[in-house]
């Protein structure tokens, strides 16, 4: 996919200003939180399970050299067909020879952010053959033509009368007069139309949201039962991966499973899990003849031992997303790279570069609320800091920003000075705001353009705790 | 791509600042993989906790799965039969080619008419069995092989699934002890399919519609054999 995180903020503008876009966004904030808050209530042990899990990947990480190597064998003995890939051109390219190989012309796919990545589908369409995204959600964005705008939820950013549109756009073969205003009538739809997409498929191209080096499997979690068609039915199964979905054995998956749908959805668990270990058997009356397994690092083992490390856990959940104000207000299209969110702001960066994508890690409030739920506890606002020392460093923050901060260090290296003036300052605003409020105020358009900006009250927080600390034992509640 | 393989295994390891492992550490490592630690456990999946059945058909009840239990394997045609006519279907099943199930009394209802086989894209209405049930969260276990065509778990619009009580484990973790004991450590059959449900989507505004590419009906027939099993 190509990136337009450099424009982040004409981006997040124009997000802001589309009234159908906040439509649709509301569903977000409502649906997905409180289901995870239902589903965590229901199982006392899920922050166990999450430390359980933490570990589990730091543990895989730390070895991944081994579990890999293992996961090769495994795969290998089971049939399967191994391709490392350093790149996402590497990636597309093998994709492409097995596809040519297996004389393709319809290839299905399943869910598969790593497919977003490595930008599977323009290249399969150059090259004559015809990609049919499955997922109901991907399967209208490709029509659409748009990325995904969310990990798990592809076209969260779109309401119904949109969708019904594009399929009587798309869909001329049915009658003009149906109707389809309804949720049930535009899935059904779909349903009908991609059965035939099935059946035609040479290849199915699914992604995975695990391997598994014990067994050699990959693992799939739906809810459709999209991607298990898309696997089953056609000659050729070829899973795309990247490194870091490895975990070692059966018990560590079952760890991560507890937490996954949870996390994601609110569910308990998600409709089909589903572990696939090399081609068809001897006596498998179906399944495919072929499983290749393609392996993408892509940047990411250069994340390793580094700060961002850690990002590595991830599971893709969604979950940091879904609790986002920042995401809320603008969706996933803004963020302009396969990844939204606060882990788009942490991950993008590391694998297309802190010169594209400088401007996510700064699309945080640094409320905390994407880490308290991330079910790997990754530090996410802690990465996101990093990157913003990044930033400052490799001159990519705008001039007028890095002025600023380089006044405020002087003042704030010179703690008397700096009070001095914060005192002057907020007396001063405090008694010029009307009612409290500021509509527009010098150096603060950004801000007063939108909203007012609201006048300080009373003393700085400075002389407030140094007052208090004069009081004897006045630690605990100040003045009230 | 061997080049790729030893970059990508290269660059790992310069990030953890180490080479190749070897004797001590790489030991540890194949014993993890042969004994690894299990995680927490829920609770409420302990078997003594309450009858495995019980929260399995609750928790089934609460993916909109539906669930008939039966006194035995005999009562299996006449069940699936008065299935298909409640719901409008034709009486016409694709049979998963399981001995146990090829052998249950269908004689017993002349007109359905019973094909076993993998999935046909006409099929309508598809009878398998299921490896286990696990009733930590309502979840069908069914595997792949000459008895377990993957496709009867996907393409019909309705799966009705055969369990027995007998089968159905409280946790994950005992549903994988019981496919060690058959397969071995470290092996599986080509698919194992967990199904939770029938297909679902919420990809149009957050609203569950169920159907979506999968089953619309998930249909359990769950055998009390566990009186048999005990003797």
């Amino acid at each position: 996919m190509r990136s337009t995180a450099h424009a982040f903020t004409e981006n997040a503008k124009r997000a802001v200003e589309d009234p159908q876009l906040k439509r649709a966004m509301g569903h977000v904030r409502k649906g997905f939180i409180e289901k995870r808050a239902k589903a965590r209530a229901r199982l006392p042990e899920f922050e166990a399970l999450r430390d359980a899990g933490r570990e589990i990947k730091d543990h895989t990480l730390a070895h991944l050299d081994f579990y890999l190597e293992h996961y090769e064998k495994t795969l290998t003995a089971a049939g399967g067909r191994l391709h490392w890939c350093a790149t996402a051109e590497e990636a597309r390219a093998a994709i492409l020879e097995i596809c040519r190989q297996a004389g393709a012309r319809t290839v299905t796919k399943g869910k598969s952010m790593i497919g977003e990545e490595i930008a599977i589908n323009d290249h399969l369409e150059a090259n004559g053959i015809t990609p049919v995204e499955t997922d109901l959600g991907e399967y209208i964005i490709q029509l659409r033509r748009e990325p995904p705008s969310h990990i798990i939820a592809p076209a969260v950013h779109l309401t119904k009368d949109l969708v019904e549109a594009d399929f009587r756009a798309h869909h001329k073969q049915l009658p003009e007069g149906r109707s389809l205003s309804e949720p049930a009538e535009l899935v059904a739809e779909a349903r009908q139309v991609l059965r035939q997409r099935y059946l035609e498929a040479e290849v199915g191209i699914t992604g995975a949201n695990f391997l598994v080096a014990e067994t050699g499997s990959s693992v799939i979690v739906t809810n459709e039962g999209n991607g298990d068609l898309t696997q089953c039915l056609p000659k050729v199964h070829i899973v795309v991966a990247s490194i870091e979905k490895l975990v070692p054995t059966l018990e560590d998956l079952n760890v991560l499973l507890r937490v996954l749908a949870r996390s994601a959805t609110g569910q308990e668990m998600s409709t089909y899990t589903t572990l696939s270990t090399g081609p068809r058997r001897p006596g498998d009356p179906d399944g495919p003849e072929a499983y290749h397994v393609v392996l993408l690092d892509n940047g990411r083992s250069a994340m390793i031992g580094s700060e961002f490390h850690e990002a590595l856990r991830c599971i893709r959940c969604g979950a940091c997303m879904n609790h986002c104000p920042v995401y809320h207000a603008i969706g996933g299209h803004a963020y302009g790279w396969v990844y939204p969110g606060p882990i788009g702001s942490v991950l993008n960066p590391g694998l297309i570069g802190i010169e594209e994508a400088h401007h996510l890690p700064n699309a945080s409030t640094f409320c905390g609320r994407c880490e308290s739920v991330c079910p790997m506890r990754i530090p996410l606002p802690r990465m996101m800091r990093h990157w913003r020392e990044k930033e400052f460093e490799r001159h990519l923050t705008p001039a007028s920003v890095r002025t600023g901060l380089t006044l405020w260090a002087a003042l704030a290296r010179r703690p008397r000075l700096y009070q001095a003036l914060t005192r002057i300052g907020s007396a001063l605003l405090g008694r010029l705001g009307k009612r409290g409020r500021f509509e527009s105020l010098p150096l603060a358009g950004g801000w007063t353009r939108f909203r007012d900006m609201p006048a300080p009250e009373g003393p700085t927080f400075q002389s407030l705790w140094a007052e208090q600390r004069g009081t004897p034992g006045g630690t605990s509640g100040g003045k009230r | 791509m061997s080049g790729a393989r030893a970059a990508i295994l290269a660059g790992i390891r310069r990030g953890l600042k180490r080479g190749a492992l070897s004797g001590d550490a790489r030991a540890e490592l194949e014993s993890r993989l042969a004994g690894p630690p299990v995680g927490p456990v829920p609770d409420r999946s302990r078997a003594n906790h309450a009858l495995p059945i019980d929260l399995f058909e609750s928790m089934a009840a609460e993916v909109a799965a539906t669930l008939e239990r039966l006194p035995d394997s005999e009562a299996v045609p006449g069940a699936v039969a008065r299935y298909l006519k409640a719901n409008n279907l034709p009486a016409a099943l694709r049979l998963a080619p399981a001995d146990d199930l090829q052998a249950l009394p269908w004689d017993s209802e002349p007109l359905l008419s019973v094909e076993a086989g993998p999935a046909d894209p006409g099929d309508q209405v598809s009878v398998t069995g299921a490896f286990a049930g696990i009733a930590e969260t309502g979840t069908l276990m069914l595997l792949s092989g000459p008895a377990g065509p993957t496709t009867l778990n996907f393409l019909p619009d309705n799966h009705i699934v055969v369990l027995r009580a007998s089968d159905v484990v409280g946790p994950y973790e005992a549903a994988w002890e019981r496919l060690r004991a058959r397969n071995g450590r470290g092996s599986l059959p080509r698919t194992v399919n967990f199904i939770t449900g029938p297909s679902r989507t919420a990809d149009i505004e957050q609203t569950i519609q169920l159907g979506a590419h999968g089953p619309r009906r998930l249909h359990i027939l769950l055998i009390d054999d566990r009186d048999e099993s005990a003797s």
